[in-house]
């Protein structure tokens, strides 16, 4: 009796229901029978991978996409459940569903309210009533706990506050269902823990809430629910309080995934020495640098962004010169010239891979010889060998599994892990003296960081020097044998690993100093 | 002293303005497109297409208003084309502006020559007259200079006031302003994006068509070739100017039309001494330097020049 009095509570908070939804692009099945249910007063998060066909899912939610087949029902504000009408993103709005896309959807040059009132009254009336929009604004932002300054330009906001924008047009349409796409890719900790406090308070107001992420730790701490998306399918739905970590992994991943394990390097002569180098100016500035980088060792730089690390990978890198100090590799002398460094063995993976790894608009084969193509083994007499770089490019699909349509493919195209893969490629397999890591997973899905992992590694134990530069402190704990810290210019004196733990380096990189005698 | 004769005399600032009437027209057209998020090259050629069309029905017998309505909607005809090719198709909006101009041109030359094949001068209209608003037009300097303006100048003011009323006052004004910025904003809002630019081109060219029309139904009473002679060149320049704000555009064309009132009587002061091309050119040469010093700090409509597709990140 008690059973079916919930089961028929559950129906009438039921809010959303997805069923059997599919979606192709050509070939490629982006969602295949999705179903899911969404109750009023619950937090939902939907986990998966990049490319899992979470974001394609909430685009046809939101009628951006319309899908092959199955449909969208949501509760009406009569009270009964009715099909939305697919591919009208007015028809979800008047639902009571509101999105929050993760790359934010607001006119920069209109103020908050502006954007938050867009849409919401006729075209054709001669005016709109700010007075009475921002009188039902400042009754929610004193509910929802979202302050915002709404006359603001939304060019002058931070992104923190955009989203608080973003939230507010949602709840200024009597949203009833919130969806959040990637809500914390762009935010500060204490933003997000923020940002989670006024989505508990809001499901307890009766919203529905669907948030996006690839973050366990946000997923595990802050849903109800927790469904997970894999190649485009649903493979568990779940109540958070029985998951845990690794299960999640698992399921979003299809397979036990191991974190690579770091072994005892075998460090061998000083490769990159850098003797009290100055380089750079402004905030990034490198006062008197000092380091020796061995051959078969892993550094790792650990610091806050903007603190002289883009001057650093650029000095190395070639493309800047040192100021004053001396800066060698192997005991020549490094000069400040970008194809003397990648001939003298520097393999750079830098931290924009979009931007500065990769051209965008030239196919796959073409970016994975492009520092190589002077070479003879890929032109004869200043012409370009296109059976020698389609071999090339063939094998090095295969052997760092880039998932691309073809060698021919662009390279903007494809996935953040799957460009990741091509620099790996192309710079790891020209076997490197020194290899320049800089933020090599950031953004990457667990399985795609772990690939990038091994390689540095496999690196390593091949003889090459890696510095490795990263604000994530267990990547650097886990792949580092020695550890460095950078603020404001300065660089500490690496530490084994071994002797240090997470909150001293924590510290050192908020600009405390720190004795050996207190890391061991 | 005879340059500050010149500056100061009423007949100088009438003149100013009625040279100013046109580019009103226009850079008010090109402004609504560019908020909207898409360059209008068509100008050019729509100021053709309105001086011909305007001029030809009231040749035909219609009366001088309807003459100005059917250029507004021939200007929006070929401001739907250009909308089409640029926003559902997303096609280049430099290449499809310069085909709109050429084109447009060449279709307005060819209608006025099949209909009048064998005329040697270019047939007359009653064309405006200045309008004499009782009271005003007798003030002292301010009565010539604003009052003794034929009625299209008066329209063209008007349309200042309502043009920045409703992208600053309306909705559908802010629908617009977002639209040029990020339409990706006003898609998640509900809002049609396509519906929105192309609505905004098409309003756009229909007031360019009108600068056209005051050519030949204000400031002359016939249609002959090469009459626009870069006019619409200017506006796009004059927009950028205004930093696509009316009021500014307002001062913008005013300037212009100023310094080419100036040239002229300039001209005639010292018109021995110096070629006149040099005085041709100075009004595209301060223009220039003005741009240069506002263009700098200009702050663009985001979204300008970019095509929208639904679901594209």
């Amino acid at each position: 009796m008690a059973q079916e009095d919930h089961e028929r509570e559950m129906s009438q908070n039921l809010l959303l229901a997805l069923d059997s939804i599919t979606k192709r692009f050509g070939d490629l099945i982006a969602n295949k029978d999705v179903s899911l249910d969404l109750h009023a007063g619950e937090i939902v998060a939907l986990l998966g991978e990049n490319g899992a066909g979470k974001t394609t899912l909430m685009n046809i939610l939101f009628g951006h996409y319309v899908a092959e087949e199955g449909a969208v029902r949501v509760r009406g504000w009569n009270g009964d459940m009715h099909v939305l009408e697919p591919g009208a993103p007015h028809a979800a709005l008047d639902a009571g569903i509101g999105m929050v896309h993760q790359h934010f959807t607001l006119a920069e040059n209109l103020s908050g309210l502006e954007n938050i009132v867009l849409g919401t009254e006729s075209l054709w009336a001669m005016r709109f009533s700010r007075s009475k929009a921002r009188a039902k604004l400042e009754s929610l932002m004193e509910a929802s706990g979202l302050e915002v300054d709404l006359d603001v330009r939304v060019s002058r906001l931070a992104v923190g506050e955009r989203q608080r924008v973003e939230i507010l047009k949602a709840l200024y349409r009597d949203a009833r269902i919130l969806v959040l796409d990637e809500p914390t890719a762009v935010l500060t900790p204490q933003e997000s823990e923020s940002l989670f406090a006024t989505l508990k308070k809001l499901s307890s107001q009766g919203l529905g809430i669907i948030f996006i992420s690839h973050k366990m730790a946000e997923v595990l701490g802050h849903s109800d629910r927790v469904a997970v998306l894999r190649s485009g399918e649903i493979v568990a739905d779940l109540a958070t309080s029985i998951c845990d970590r690794q299960m999640l992994a698992d399921l979003m991943v299809g397979h036990s995934v191991e974190a690579v394990q770091r072994t005892p390097g075998n460090p061998g002569k000083p490769l990159l020495v850098l003797d009290k180098v100055s380089a750079g100016e402004g905030r990034e500035a490198l006062d008197h640098v000092s380091l020796t980088l061995r051959r078969g060792e892993i550094i790792g730089l650990a610091g806050v962004s903007g603190n002289g690390q883009s001057t650093l990978q650029q000095l190395i890198s070639g493309l800047i010169p040192a100021t004053s100090g001396t800066l060698k590799l192997e005991g020549k002398p490094l000069p400040a010239k970008a194809s003397a460094a990648i001939r003298q063995g520097v393999a750079r993976i830098p931290e924009d891979r979009h931007h500065d790894g990769i051209v965008g608009s030239m196919s796959v084969a073409s970016n994975l010889v492009i520092e190589e193509i002077r070479r003879p083994a890929y032109q004869r007499f200043g012409l370009l060998r296109y059976g020698a770089i389609k071999r090339r490019a063939e094998a090095a699909i295969k052997a760092y599994d880039i998932r691309c349509p073809g060698a021919k493919a662009r390279a903007r195209l494809l996935s953040g892990g799957n460009i990741q893969k091509i620099v790996l490629a192309r710079t790891l397999d020209q076997h490197p003296a020194l290899v320049l890591a800089a933020q090599p997973s950031r953004g990457l899905d667990v399985g795609a960081t772990a690939e990038v992992h091994r390689r540095l590694l496999e690196a390593r134990d091949r003889g090459a020097g890696v510095l490795l530069i990263s604000e994530d402190l267990d990547e650097l704990f886990q792949l580092s044998d020695r550890i460095a810290v950078i603020h404001r210019g300065h660089l500490s004196e690496p530490i084994r690993t071994e002797e240090l733990d997470k909150s001293s380096v924590g510290l050192m990189m908020a600009g405390h100093e720190l004795k050996k005698e207190e890391a061991a | 002293m005879e340059y500050v004769d010149i500056l100061t005399s009423a007949s100088f600032w009438a003149a100013a303005i009625r040279i100013a009437t046109p580019l009103i027209f226009g850079v008010l057209g090109a402004l609504i497109c560019e908020r909207a998020g898409v360059l209008n090259l068509g100008i050019e050629g729509i100021f053709v297409v309105g001086a011909m069309t305007g001029w030809m029905a009231v040749w035909l017998g219609a009366d001088l208003w309807t003459g100005v309505a059917v250029a507004a909607g021939c200007g929006a005809v070929f401001g739907l084309l250009h909308g089409i090719l640029t926003v559902p198709l997303g096609l280049s909006q430099h290449v499809s502006g310069l085909g709109i101009t050429l084109f447009a041109t060449a279709v307005s030359y060819f209608t006025y020559r099949t209909a009048l094949p064998n005329v040697s001068s270019p047939p007359r209209i009653e064309a405006f007259q200045p309008l004499d608003v009782p009271g005003l037009s007798d003030l002292p300097f301010i009565g010539p200079a604003l009052f003794q303006q034929t009625p299209m100048t008066f329209l063209a003011l008007a349309l200042v006031l309502v043009v920045g009323f409703v992208l600053y006052r309306t909705p559908l004004g802010l629908a617009i302003r977002a639209v040029g910025d990020n339409p990706a904003a006003v898609e998640a809002q509900g809002l049609s994006v396509y519906g929105l630019r192309i609505g905004a081109v098409m309003v756009g060219s229909a007031l360019m068509a009108l600068g056209g029309a005051f050519l030949t139904m204000s400031a002359f009473d016939a249609f002959f070739f090469g009459m626009i002679n870069g006019r619409g060149w200017i506006c796009i320049a004059l927009v950028v100017f205004a930093s696509w704000r009316p009021g500014k555009a307002l001062l913008g064309a005013v300037l212009f039309g100023a310094f080419d009132a100036f040239q002229i009587r300039l001209q005639n002061e010292v018109g021995g001494a110096i070629p006149s091309q040099i005085f041709l050119m100075i009004p595209y040469v301060l223009s220039i330097v003005a741009l240069v010093i506002v263009a700098r700090k200009a702050d663009y409509p985001r979204a300008l020049l970019q095509p929208y597709f639904r679901g594209q990140r």
